[in-house]
């Protein structure tokens, strides 16, 4: 009986100790708004990615047309590789001085907090529950959310997504929350990245993928018996992030774009990747 | 530290974490089952006198056991689909998670039964036991106090390592927590909270087997 106590006391202790942990946590949670752990010293970014000489950016290694990993070459390419390298180069004079980390959805702005990289360009929409956490610069994309179908499909529209109806998306995207607002009869199954979304929807774990059309459009390039259906239900606009309150980096990055735009360079990026000029 | 625990998502979120707890205990139940009565069948043909018996037991340990779990939920997922077997979330979870363990918990059997001295195994038999008497009254009440520690672990191991359905949609609560941290953020918040979760149904566990352990201990 006696380690019986002794267990019992220890879950007692362990308990009580978490406990004050919360209290802690609580104490304070009316003075703020929201935001978390941003607080602290946010400037500085620009200061350090001069000292290092070297920009660190978050992007996606699994979105095709914007942040692909070529398995032949091992180089990530895509739109939004394209788009950080130009910030690099208005920001430390070279496009080769910087460094690509693999972020997700759910990944990203944990690790913009923590400082592993400097800024994100990795599809990501501007909306006001972000802002409370990072800084966006200008709009660098227009997007829109759209679904993707096997070839023959009865979906033609976000209107036949019904009760029953399993819609495939990723974790952590504006776009999970929107169709669940939209259509919120469906059954919505939730995957770690843009891969392994598309690869339930090819085993046939639900009937519709849905996010952006710009990565739709990547998808349906990788792989022909899939097609965009029901044109963009939503505004996605996209932009790069950085840290909460660092104005310093956050005008760096908005010189750098609007430059981009003004000298021509914007367009020809598009072009590259979209085959099309910018709306 | 101010931000460290935000007890707030605790209760505005309590019905998702209840919803992945669920899930989480539906799931940890039938792979217990599954990889028990598997474990089981492995662990007899392991020490089976016929050779072809011991042969894939053997196969089917080294093979199970020396992959990653992830892989294997992936397969049974996504890989199963190509020759027409389309599993959702939970069997191929459930699948993937109790075979994973069966191969631990046949060893853990098997060495149990194993560390049985000869001996004893050659009086019963010499005193006129059966064969299966011999299980019964003398082997398996040793190796049974033998087995149970790493059966728990096993067991324990088995109800942390369900979080993998988080990854095939699976409903639970490492999944919730995904979905819960995707719309605040407070990363540290969501997943420790998630931790006492987990704590609910491995700390009774825990117990449960320490309590079965004295209790052997007693009895013989």
């Amino acid at each position: 009986m006696k380690s019986w106590k002794k267990a019992m006391s220890v879950l007692v202790i362990s308990s009580m100790a978490t406990f004050a942990l919360v209290g802690c946590g609580s104490s304070d949670s009316g003075t703020k708004d929201g935001g978390s752990g941003s607080k602290t010293e946010a400037a500085g970014t620009l200061d350090a990615i001069k000292k290092r000489d070297k920009l660190i950016a978050g992007v996606r290694y699994d979105a095709n047309l914007f942040g692909l990993k070529n398995p032949g070459t091992g180089n990530v390419e895509g739109f939004d590789i394209d788009i950080a390298k130009a910030v690099a180069k208005d920001i430390l004079g070279d496009e080769s001085k910087i460094e690509l980390k693999e972020v997700t959805s759910k990944t990203r702005i944990p690790m913009l907090d923590k400082g592993d990289i400097d800024m994100i360009v990795a599809t990501m929409t501007i909306n006001e529950e972000r802002k409370k956490q990072v800084n966006f610069s200008d709009v660098y994309f227009k997007a829109g959310q759209s679904l993707l179908v096997k070839k023959g499909s009865a979906i033609k529209s976000i209107d036949d997504l019904k009760k029953g109806t399993k819609v495939v998306a990723v974790k952590g995207s504006t776009s999970a929350k929107n169709i669940k607002e939209k259509a919120p009869e469906t059954e919505v199954l939730e995957f770690e990245n843009y891969a392994e979304a598309f690869t339930a929807l090819k085993s046939g774990k639900g009937d519709t993928l849905t996010t952006d059309n710009a990565i739709l459009m990547g998808m349906a390039a990788q792989d022909a018996d899939y097609v965009l259906t029901g044109g963009e239900f939503t505004d996605e606009p996209y932009g790069i992030a950085v840290k909460k309150d660092d104005k310093a980096m956050t005008d760096a990055v908005n010189a750098a774009l609007k430059k981009l735009k003004d000298n021509g360079e914007y367009n020809k990026i598009y072009k590259k990747w979209f085959k099309e000029d910018p709306k | 530290m101010s931000d460290l625990l935000d007890i707030s998502i605790l209760i505005d979120y309590q019905d998702v974490y209840w919803k992945g707890f669920f899930i989480t205990l539906k799931a940890s139940v039938f792979a217990l089952i599954l990889s028990f009565i598997l474990g089981v069948i492995i662990a007899v043909f392991r020490i089976s006198t016929v050779k072809s018996l011991r042969w894939f037991g053997t196969a089917y340990v080294e093979y199970i056991r020396n992959i990653p779990l992830l892989i294997l939920v992936f397969v049974f997922y996504n890989g199963l689909p190509s020759i027409g077997v389309n599993l959702d979330s939970f069997m191929a979870g459930g699948l993937g998670l109790g075979i994973y363990t069966s191969a631990f918990i046949a060893e853990a059997i098997r060495a149990g039964i194993q560390s049985v001295p000869k001996g004893h195994v050659e009086a019963a038999r010499s005193s006129g036991l059966t064969y299966l008497q011999t299980m019964r009254f003398v082997v398996l009440p040793q190796a049974i106090k033998i087995v149970l520690p790493p059966l728990g672990n096993q067991f324990i191991n088995l109800v942390k390592n369900s979080s993998i359905f988080g990854v095939i949609a699976g409903g639970d609560l490492m999944y919730q927590a995904d979905i819960i941290n995707s719309e605040t953020f407070q990363t540290v918040s969501v997943y420790l909270f998630v931790a006492l979760f987990y704590l609910l149904l491995t700390i009774p566990l825990s117990l449960f087997v320490n309590y079965l352990e004295r209790r052997l201990a007693r009895a013989y």
